[in-house]
């Protein structure tokens, strides 16, 4: 019997080089919060999402809060990778953190804090370690206010009305059509619960559980969670395959 | 084992079509105001045209993100040069600046495509124009972006710049005057829109001159 020379130990691999390096890397997200969407109003900023975090087609959890505070003038909502937020979330903490302790009797507004988050997404793209988001930052600081938007590959601007992910598709037309400057806050409320009813008809990932939070000079308002009224019992859809019976 | 497949990809196209036309004594500078993706519009209202000096602009269109940064990075090279220099930067030192900016991540470019225009030391439009790695030529009009290709035969017919190859070289700026320029630019994106679905919404024209920068716009196609 032939005895193999004994291989020699396994060369230790450059981490930049091998798989090891890979594995830092965000290649697909895990758990995921779907659309947000965000409108300026006569008075501030409204936002709505719902309380969804997917894994993949599984809604795993349902009490996610995807819009939260940032310093005293700001509300951010996110969709994507929820333990990307979480982390983004930190880094604000640290941010608005450091911005206090000048205790300068100035704090960072909207549009900085917007400004912030474009150049950390931004940086992680070229990195290709992009954080698995996209984010929408509103808010109003000095009786201006400011709505922006950034995803994962840094493409960030600010408008009037803003959505991410589906909301893109479903919500921003009928934004188009129906947004106003004068809306009032019980107009803009139902302006984006109109959006929402579409997004949960028609966005697979979407669930019945939202909260609207509010940003005016005065503060912010996150509101409790609750849930939109449905209708299903369409006449079209009763006895589907009346007049076709098949198996399609 | 088969190599392990990015599903994202670091790039975007914003869509966007810039132009700049150089006269005599002033330069037009214009691009529509669209941000796109894919099939959606995103905003109707983003300005692709960032002044980075006092006699010079650029207009860029191509990946959002990398355009901001190119803007920011060359905003903040204008200002480290007039602290050193005390001087604003001329409109070729600024031509020369971006080229070598782009080639610099030649192997990770910008997606970014340019036109830089402006008065230069003698105070004659100058317009240049680039590709995303930096490969550039001083021009007497140029347009970029998904428009383009609509765009530039037109404005070859229009103003039937002479050969470069020429000798002796003969001039590259147009002899229209600045208002003939500026309608020429807005006949420009009208047909542009018709017809690329990039282009439209709003159309910004910057003009720098001799009393300084002015600033105008044209409602465009919204479809």
């Amino acid at each position: 019997m032939i005895v193999d020379s004994s291989s020699p130990a396994p060369a230790k691999k450059s981490l930049l080089l091998s798989s090891e390096a890979d594995l830092q890397r965000t290649q697909t997200p895990y758990v995921t919060g779907t659309s947000v969407i965000a409108i300026k109003y006569k008075d501030g900023i409204l936002i709505a999402a719902d309380m969804g975090g997917s894994y993949g087609s599984t809604l795993r959890y349902k009490n996610v809060e995807r819009i939260r505070p940032v310093g005293k003038h700001s509300l951010i909502g996110a969709s994507g990778e929820i333990s990307d937020f979480q982390e983004i979330l930190r880094y604000l903490d640290e941010l608005i953190l450091n911005d206090s302790m000048w205790d300068d009797g100035n704090s960072l507004g909207p549009k900085e804090v917007h400004n912030y988050l474009t150049r950390v997404m931004y940086n992680r793209r070229n990195k290709f370690n992009p954080l698995w988001n996209s984010l929408i930052l509103g808010g109003v600081k000095n009786g201006q206010k400011y709505l922006g938007t950034v995803n994962m590959i840094g493409v960030h601007y600010e408008d009037n009305h803003v959505a991410t992910g589906f909301g893109n598709h479903l919500a921003r037309p009928i934004l188009r059509e129906e947004w106003n400057e004068n809306l009032t806050f019980e107009e803009g409320v139902k302006l984006l619960e109109k959006c929402m009813r579409v997004l949960l008809y028609r966005d697979r990932s979407a669930v019945n559980k939202l909260q609207i939070a509010k940003i005016t000079d005065e503060g912010f308002t996150i509101s409790q969670p609750y849930s939109l009224k449905t209708q299903w019992k369409f006449k079209a859809f009763e006895n589907p395959t009346v007049g076709a019976e098949g198996s399609w | 084992m088969t190599k392990e497949q990015a599903n994202w990809s670091p790039y975007d196209n914003n869509g966007g079509t810039c132009v700049a036309i150089a006269g005599a004594d002033y330069c037009v500078v214009a691009a529509d105001t669209r941000m796109a993706s894919g099939y959606n519009i995103l905003t109707r209202d983003y300005s692709k045209i960032a002044k980075l000096a006092d006699k010079c602009a650029m207009a860029s269109s191509g990946f959002q993100a990398d355009v901001r940064a190119l803007q920011k990075h060359l905003e903040a090279r204008h200002l480290i040069y007039q602290h050193q220099h005390n001087k604003q930067m001329s409109t070729p030192a600024m031509a020369q600046l971006l080229s070598n900016t782009l080639y610099y991540k030649r192997f990770f470019p910008y997606y970014a495509f340019n036109v830089l225009g402006g008065l230069d030391s003698q105070g004659k439009g100058c317009v240049f124009t680039y590709d995303a790695v930096g490969s550039y030529e001083r021009v007497g009009y140029s347009s970029q972006g998904s428009g383009s290709t609509l765009i530039m035969p037109f404005l070859d017919n229009q103003l039937k710049s002479p050969s470069p190859l020429l000798l002796p070289a003969k001039d590259a700026v147009t002899p229209l005057s600045e208002s003939e320029a500026i309608d020429l630019v807005k006949t420009c994106f009208a047909s542009a829109t018709e017809r690329d679905i990039y282009t439209g919404d709003k159309l910004e024209i910057v003009v720098l001159n001799a009393e300084g920068t002015r600033r105008e716009y044209m409602e465009l196609r919204k479809d």
